[in-house]
């Protein structure tokens, strides 16, 4: 039993016959070979696996690609815009903002939605945006330092960040 | 790996088209899915059909209609906490969405799916039921009222039939209301240890405020409707103040059946609800502004 499923993921649209019981998070790695998600606790409580989905971040673990089907996702790979990194993750290699990695995309993921949102975060509001998400290496400071990186480095260019995929 | 059991999808485009669909056996409502999904996974449920109401942009309102505030099943959490007008009657929305889930569940999860998940730690089935607030459930054969107070029949479990569907709950807007909800949890995104909220109506003057009706929900501590009617009962009437209030507190604590888990003993959820009881309707209480 399975159904068609068309969704636009980093503005390339992709068609799949999957199972309506499958996961987006898997769609997305296993059938498009998109693996910088990372599907992590499988319950909906590490948000290593956040992805935007109608330009919103949603834990990929805990959406059906069937809900998607229709609609646009937007995964860390689509950070990158004509060669050049995102700010935020231009701030992750300048403050050392992740060890394993492990976390980085959803982190990467929410820092961008955030900064979209509130240019200017302060460190209360970056930690409690980032609340849902769970990182064993940093203790979340260079994290939140990564993030003030690339709202600084926003105003220095003049240019906002990449509106909704 | 969890992997949800073989199920049958189907995208609802009216109300009228999801109702017809629920009314087949072992069909479920998926809207935010944040809880659904992962019962789904952990094979708690196994729905033969799920019915994808995300499309119905008609159930996801937030307004004031008269003395009602108007909630949509489908408002999102995130949609409840950044109202300006249910922060403005109902500060309690705002205290109780804060701590719901966390910031990217808030973004997905519902009003309405929160109610209907029935769950006993769940935030917002205290919240309404401390504003006395009416869920409105709409099948084919038309709309039926329900109090929230008699919507749940037990852990998990609600008067939602076969073929029905939680549309709107409708909070009554009362003059001279304040609320506020407490809540202790071990750290964000987890259900509470213990939580209280409560809606206070006031009338008198400012120094001697009466209260004239209160409304006092609790969480997770095994309260019968999600409630305090005891110390409800207590309030009305009295002089709004520290003295009552940590009377009704102390109240609340004794009537309430919290059971000892992971999270903490009885006796020390007792504590919490006599304390977080007393919080809130100290908040609730200096919401209001009485004429001197």
């Amino acid at each position: 039993m399975t159904m068609r499923v068309a969704v636009t993921v980093n503005g390339t649209e992709y068609a799949r016959d999957v199972e309506p019981r499958l996961l987006l998070i898997h769609f997305i790695r296993d059938e498009l070979g998109l693996t910088g998600s990372h599907w992590g606790c499988d319950t909906s409580n590490c948000g290593s696996c956040v992805v935007w989905l109608d330009g919103k971040p949603v834990k990929s673990c805990t959406v059906l690609a069937a809900m998607a089907d229709g609609h646009a996702v937007r995964t860390v790979e689509g950070l990158e815009r004509d060669g050049q990194l995102d700010p935020v993750q231009r701030g992750f290699i300048e403050c050392h903002g992740l060890q394993c990695g492990f976390c980085t995309p959803g982190m990467m993921m929410t820092a961008r939605w955030l900064l979209d949102h509130n240019p200017d975060p302060d460190e209360a509001e970056i930690r409690e945006a980032i609340s849902g998400q769970i990182c064993r290496c940093t203790g979340y400071e260079n994290i939140v330092r990564a993030v003030r990186w690339a709202a600084g480095q926003a105003r220095a260019d003049g240019a906002p960040g990449d509106g909704p995929a | 790996m969890q992997v949800p059991s073989h199920v049958e999808y189907q995208r609802a485009t009216s109300v009228e088209h999801a109702l017809s669909l629920l009314g087949r056996p072992d069909t479920r409502v998926l809207a935010g899915g944040h809880s659904l999904i992962p019962m789904m996974k952990l094979r708690l449920a196994q729905p033969e059909v799920l019915v994808d109401i995300n499309g119905l942009a008609e159930l996801a309102f937030i307004r004031l209609d008269g003395d009602q505030l108007r909630i949509g099943a489908l408002a999102r959490h995130a949609d409840l906490l950044s109202s300006a007008v249910a922060g403005e009657y109902f500060p309690i929305f705002h205290d109780a969405e804060r701590v719901v889930a966390d910031p990217i569940v808030r973004l997905w999860g519902t009003v309405g799916g929160s109610l209907c998940q029935a769950d006993p730690s769940e935030d917002l089935s205290a919240v309404f039921a401390a504003a006395r607030a009416t869920a409105v459930i709409r099948g084919l054969g038309g709309e039926r009222m329900v109090p929230v107070r008699e919507f749940h029949r037990g852990p998990y479990e609600t008067v939602i039939g076969p073929g029905e569907l939680l549309a709107e709950v409708r909070v009554p807007v009362r003059p001279g209301t304040g609320s506020a909800y407490e809540k202790v949890a071990r750290r964000v995104g987890d259900w509470s240890v213990a939580a209280a909220g409560a809606v206070l109506q006031l009338a008198g003057k400012r120094d001697r405020p009466v209260i004239a009706s209160a409304g006092i929900g609790l969480t997770a501590v095994g309260a019968e409707r999600f409630v305090a009617a005891e110390a409800e009962d207590f309030l009305r009437g009295r002089v709004a103040g520290a003295e009552s209030f940590a009377a009704a507190g102390a109240i609340a604590a004794e009537h309430c059946h919290p059971a000892a888990d992971q999270r903490g003993p009885e006796d020390y959820k007792r504590h919490l609800v006599a304390e977080l009881t007393a919080r809130a309707l100290r908040r609730a209480a200096a919401c209001v502004s009485l004429d001197a």
